[in-house]
């Protein structure tokens, strides 16, 4: 899923700053289950810009809702009234939601309230971890189902670097491990060394032709 | 002239290589020194490329300043900085301007550098860079485009005998052995026992290419325990830090210089590897004093 984190307040408080009626908009989806923006964040949100605005002696109307997933036009058309009554749009969508909210809503500023920051799963209760690049060229079958685009510090394809630290941990960060490392463990485990002996190319970054788009086979 | 470091590596029993390192800024007076002072005292001079991802004077336009001055230089490229494309330009140009010698790097993350925030390329791993220098020596570019004019590279690249677990780096290292160099110098060693197990392994994959042994004189207990924490691939022992810590005060560089000739000749006497390469990052005027004092002068 896609993981996200809230802005600081600060940061937030600087973008609605020209503005008295805002709308706090949540998503039901990925950013639900990271605790960055469903409606539970909605509420903290609002409560948070309100008390925030009154501490100032500044007056703030900011309407709450959520979809369930802001990514998709059939959706956030439901918040066209509530749009319609409000400045601006603070999101607290990942990225692909707040760019649909501003195509919907194209004279209303619609702002980021979080950080969109990668493609993860949850470690544990509170922790999510960057799993996928989402590079368009699948490299997983070759890595025991690692993949060292993002889970490298330096996406190599043949191997770690030479920085990698006693331990098997990264190069940039004692907590984390290296990849390559990791690769070498689960294909060791497996027997499939060999796929760790071959030389990999420089791999296709046409793979996916930025701005990305996918048609379904079926359409 | 100096000699072409390809003969080298292919004549002399003990080779010995020095780091360059650029500076920060246009100011390359006491760069043209060092150059001057070493050019004949080594066997080729080794410039890095934006090290520990600090920005710098570039390795190609140092790399140039040897080769006014009459040196022997070897071309580090990193791919954390350039794309292929930019690459490829660097090494024609390179090559066009008489730099004849290359060595390919991985290069250091920019999260330990200077420009923590720069966006890192790393469009190739420093194992198709190898493959790329290969490409162009044979006449075309990395998509098969004929070259009007090729190079020649005597292409050289590093290993890290300190890893922990060795065997993914060993495994790599085969791979940039399969892909043909003339040359390895390893990361800093403090560890000979270490080096000698490394080698073992060096030697059965290769029997050919020449391996120099990496040598950073550390020059107090504080910088050995800075770099275990804070230089990636490097790791110097207890007992080395014990020994600097019982230099006398205002005595720790003449210690560092004593510690890596001595390491030096024992690398020499045992032959455990072809040779050296010195870093003194930052020392380079006290390279000779190494050199003298590990019976290489």
């Amino acid at each position: 899923m896609i993981i996200a984190e809230r802005k600081p307040m600060e940061e937030i408080k600087q973008l609605i700053a020209p503005y008295k009626k805002v709308l706090v908009a949540g998503c039901g989806t990925c950013v639900t289950v990271c605790w960055a923006g469903g409606e539970k964040e909605v509420a903290v949100l609002a409560s948070q810009l309100r008390l925030a605005r009154s501490a100032e002696g500044s007056e703030i109307s900011v309407l709450e809702a959520t979809v369930e997933r802001q990514c998709e036009k059939e959706m956030v058309v439901e918040l066209e009234d509530k749009v319609a009554e409000v400045e601006a749009v603070l999101s607290l969508a990942c990225g692909s939601g707040v760019q649909t909210m501003a195509e919907m809503f194209e004279d209303k500023p619609v702002l980021p309230a979080v950080n969109t920051t990668f493609i993860g799963m949850p470690e544990k209760e509170g922790l999510w971890v960057e799993m996928c690049g989402a590079c368009g060229d699948c490299f997983l079958d070759r890595t025991g189902g690692i993949c060292p685009i993002v889970r490298c510090a330096k996406g190599l394809l043949n191997g770690p670097c030479g920085g990698t630290r006693r331990g098997g941990k990264c190069e940039i960060d004692p907590e984390k491990d290296c990849a390559w490392v990791l690769i070498y463990r689960r294909l060791e485990k497996q027997g499939r060394l060999d796929l760790m002996r071959k030389y990999y190319e420089p791999k296709n970054y046409r793979a996916v032709k930025r701005p990305g788009k996918v048609q379904a086979m079926q359409a | 002239m100096a000699r072409p470091f390809r003969e080298t590596l292919k004549t002399k029993d003990f080779i010995v290589t020095a780091e360059a390192g650029p500076v920060k800024g246009s100011n390359v007076t006491k760069m043209i020194e060092h150059i001057d002072l070493l050019k004949d005292k080594v066997d080729g001079l080794n410039v890095t490329d934006n090290q520990s991802a600090v920005m710098r004077y570039p390795s190609l336009g140092t790399c140039l300043l040897i080769k006014e001055h009459g040196g022997e230089p070897v071309l580090q490229i990193t791919c954390r900085d350039r794309n292929r494309l930019a690459i490829q330009a660097d090494l024609l140009f390179a090559y066009s301007r008489g730099i004849n010698n290359v060595l390919c790097l991985t290069g250091d993350s920019v999260d330990v550098g200077d420009h923590k925030e720069a966006k890192q390329v790393f469009d190739l791993d420093s194992v198709q860079l190898i493959h790329l220098v290969h490409t162009l020596n044979s006449d075309k570019d990395m998509v098969g485009n004929e070259l009007d004019g090729g190079i020649d590279f005597c292409i050289g690249t590093t290993a890290t005998p300190s890893a922990d677990p060795i065997e993914p780096q060993l495994m790599k290292f085969q791979k940039k052995l399969d892909a043909g160099v003339d040359f390895v110098q390893t990361q800093a060693i403090y560890d000979l026992d270490e080096l000698k197990r490394f080698m073992e392994h060096a030697r059965k994959m290769d029997g050919e290419v020449k391996i120099l042994a990496g040598i950073v004189p550390v020059i107090g207990a504080k910088m050995a325990a800075y770099m275990n924490e804070n230089v990636p691939g490097i790791f110097v022992p207890q007992y080395i830090i014990d020994e600097l810590a019982q230099a006398p005060k205002g005595t720790g560089v003449s210690k560092g210089i004593e510690i890596a000739a001595r390491m030096i000749r024992q690398i020499e006497e045992e032959k455990i590897t072809d040779g050296v390469h010195i870093m003194f990052i930052g020392r380079e005027e006290k390279v000779p004093e190494i050199l003298e004092s590990a019976g290489l002068l």
